[in-house]
């Protein structure tokens, strides 16, 4: 396609070092035309792969760099997604994250390295940006995100692309999206599997088109059965990073509503329908969300919160690794249990009797109640459960490692490891 | 046979396995066959008054059955049944438990991070 290399005669040439719109010139829409966003002449040799492509070309580059894309969550998801649209030229990035580098991050979060544990995923993200591309315009807000602030946050942008960790904010970010009419470039992951889409409720589908309700809290798996395929945020990331790209560009088929499973074990990619819900509370015929909520309340979890700490916490004998360390010296007869999966024992154990929580009502016979029971896992909670339980089932001398191997390892022994 | 296929967090309940021949001839009647064989997966799709959990989607093929006829679609031998959770990834609460909020009913709460 045709294509100027120049700007617009007739606009003041901007100040292009730093890269980003100066004062006074306008920014446009993303689906807009690209008048007033010109390129320097190193922007141009640096955005030469996209310039010489036709569904890129000048137009689709001053079209990216004019963007403006709001990124929730600096890590997994938002790793890949930062970095490639920073590569890609998008103008404006916002960046929303009140976390810090954690050195379990860094088998997956890219955007951050070894030096930057500690820091403020922030401090870190920008930095790595940065360095890419130093024509970007960067915006960080270092807050959670919530009812009271994301409305206005979400004003300045264009597009947002969710990279969360949880429900309540998957449905915050969906009804502020609504209300402000923005797309949702959706991401989400799970171990080894992800799904994608643009909610884009103008168009399309929103996401409770499609999950009118989260599922209540409580539904979690194991510890055990948690983790993360480091690669898989990698994945999904970039897909949200490409359906960004082409909802900028208006190139290609962008998925809306359609959601994409990706499978990472199977490397199989489906693609099932979505629709418009036309009772949806958001953005069908009669929405009755008109505002913002409470979206820990919506999803059950401030209420489960305190029954939980009401249950677990209500006389579940303990004992601390001090105690255990002392008893076991002194040659008492203590029978330790433990309630991990195979994979964790094989990371690290006390030499306890392996039996896994999810087991553990169907092996109820391999323990003997004579004898006094010194239940752990990994932090202190799988086996308050199996504490729970068993007293439940006529033991009476159980108690919880408080803390379990974790604690273990950090007072007790330091040559066992965490993970 | 019509196949159903198990997402990631059902599938230590449906014998690892990732897609299973199912006999039926609706949505209804696979998915009660399903059951049937791993009964474990039951608490998982359906409260106690058998209705399908409101967080669990299930597609014939790719088309929602809330779109179709729900649980009376009918299903021939080469239709997929796909049940496909929200997923949510994996946060931490102030309590140190590990909310990896995806579909599945009540496993159990952890610790871990």
């Amino acid at each position: 396609m045709a294509s100027s290399l120049h700007s617009e005669s007739d606009r003041p040439t901007p100040d292009n070092s730093k890269g980003s719109p100066g004062k006074g010139e306008e920014t446009v829409p993303s689906n807009g035309n690209a008048l007033g966003v010109a390129l320097s002449n190193d922007e141009i040799l640096r955005y030469s792969r996209h310039l010489v492509m036709p569904e890129v070309g000048m137009e689709g580059q001053q079209k990216l760099k004019a963007a403006r894309v709001l990124c929730i969550g600096a890590g997994g998801l938002g790793s890949p997604l930062a970095l490639y649209l920073g590569a890609a030229g998008v103008g404006t990035l916002g960046l929303v994250d009140f976390d810090v580098v954690d050195y379990t991050n860094l088998h997956r979060q890219i955007i951050h390295s070894t030096a930057d544990v500690g820091r403020k995923k922030l401090d870190s993200a920008v930095e790595s940006l940065k360095a890419i591309n130093p024509f970007l315009n960067l915006q960080t807000f270092e807050t959670r995100l919530a009812s009271d602030n994301a409305l206005e946050i979400f004003r300045d942008f264009d597009i947002v692309a969710d990279g969360t960790d949880n429900f309540p904010t998957r449905y915050l970010v969906n009804d502020a999206c609504v209300l402000t009419g923005k797309p949702n470039v959706y991401g989400s992951i799970f171990r080894f599997e992800g799904q994608a889409s643009v909610f884009a409720s103008e168009q399309g589908p929103c996401y409770r088109c499609v999950y009118p309700e989260p599922p209540p809290p409580g539904l979690v798996p194991s510890c055990a059965e948690g983790g993360v395929l480091g690669i898989l945020p990698g994945l999904v990331g970039v897909i949200q990073a490409t359906e960004v790209i082409k909802l900028i560009l208006g190139a290609g088929q962008p998925l809306i509503g359609r959601l994409l499973l990706v499978d990472a074990l199977g490397m199989k990619f489906r693609e099932l329908k979505l629709r418009k819900n036309p009772d949806c509370p958001a953005c069908g015929h009669h929405r009755t969300i008109t505002k913002l909520i409470d979206y820990e309340q919506f999803c059950g979890i401030r209420g489960e919160e305190k029954r939980e700490e009401k249950a677990v916490d209500a006389a579940i004998p303990e004992m601390q690794v001090e105690e255990l360390k002392r008893r076991l010296d002194a040659g008492d007869d203590l029978f330790i249990l433990d309630v991990r999966e195979p994979h964790e024992y094989q990371i690290c154990n006390l030499g306890g009797y392996l039996i896994p929580l999810k087991e553990l009502p169907n092996r109820l016979s391999e323990l003997d109640s004579s004898r006094e029971i010194v239940a752990h896992c990994k932090m202190g909670g799988r086996s308050a459960k199996a504490v729970q339980f068993l007293r439940q089932a006529g033991f009476s001398k159980v108690h919880n490692l408080a803390g379990g191997i974790t604690a273990w390892a950090d007072r007790v022994d330091r040559k066992v490891p965490k993970y | 046979m019509p196949k159903v296929h198990i997402p990631t967090p059902l599938r230590q309940y449906s014998g690892n396995q990732v897609s299973l021949e199912v006999q039926g001839a609706t949505v209804a009647s696979v998915l009660s066959n399903l059951i049937a064989r791993h009964p474990e997966l039951k608490r998982h799709l359906f409260l106690d008054d058998g209705k399908l959990r409101s967080f669990v989607n299930v597609y014939v093929n790719d088309e929602d059955i809330r779109y179709l006829q729900k649980e009376a679609t009918a299903v021939g031998d080469s239709d997929t049944i796909s049940i496909v959770p929200s997923i949510a990834g994996g946060r931490e609460t102030a309590r140190k438990t590990m909310i990896c909020a995806i579909t599945l009913p009540r496993y159990y709460t952890d610790c871990c991070r």
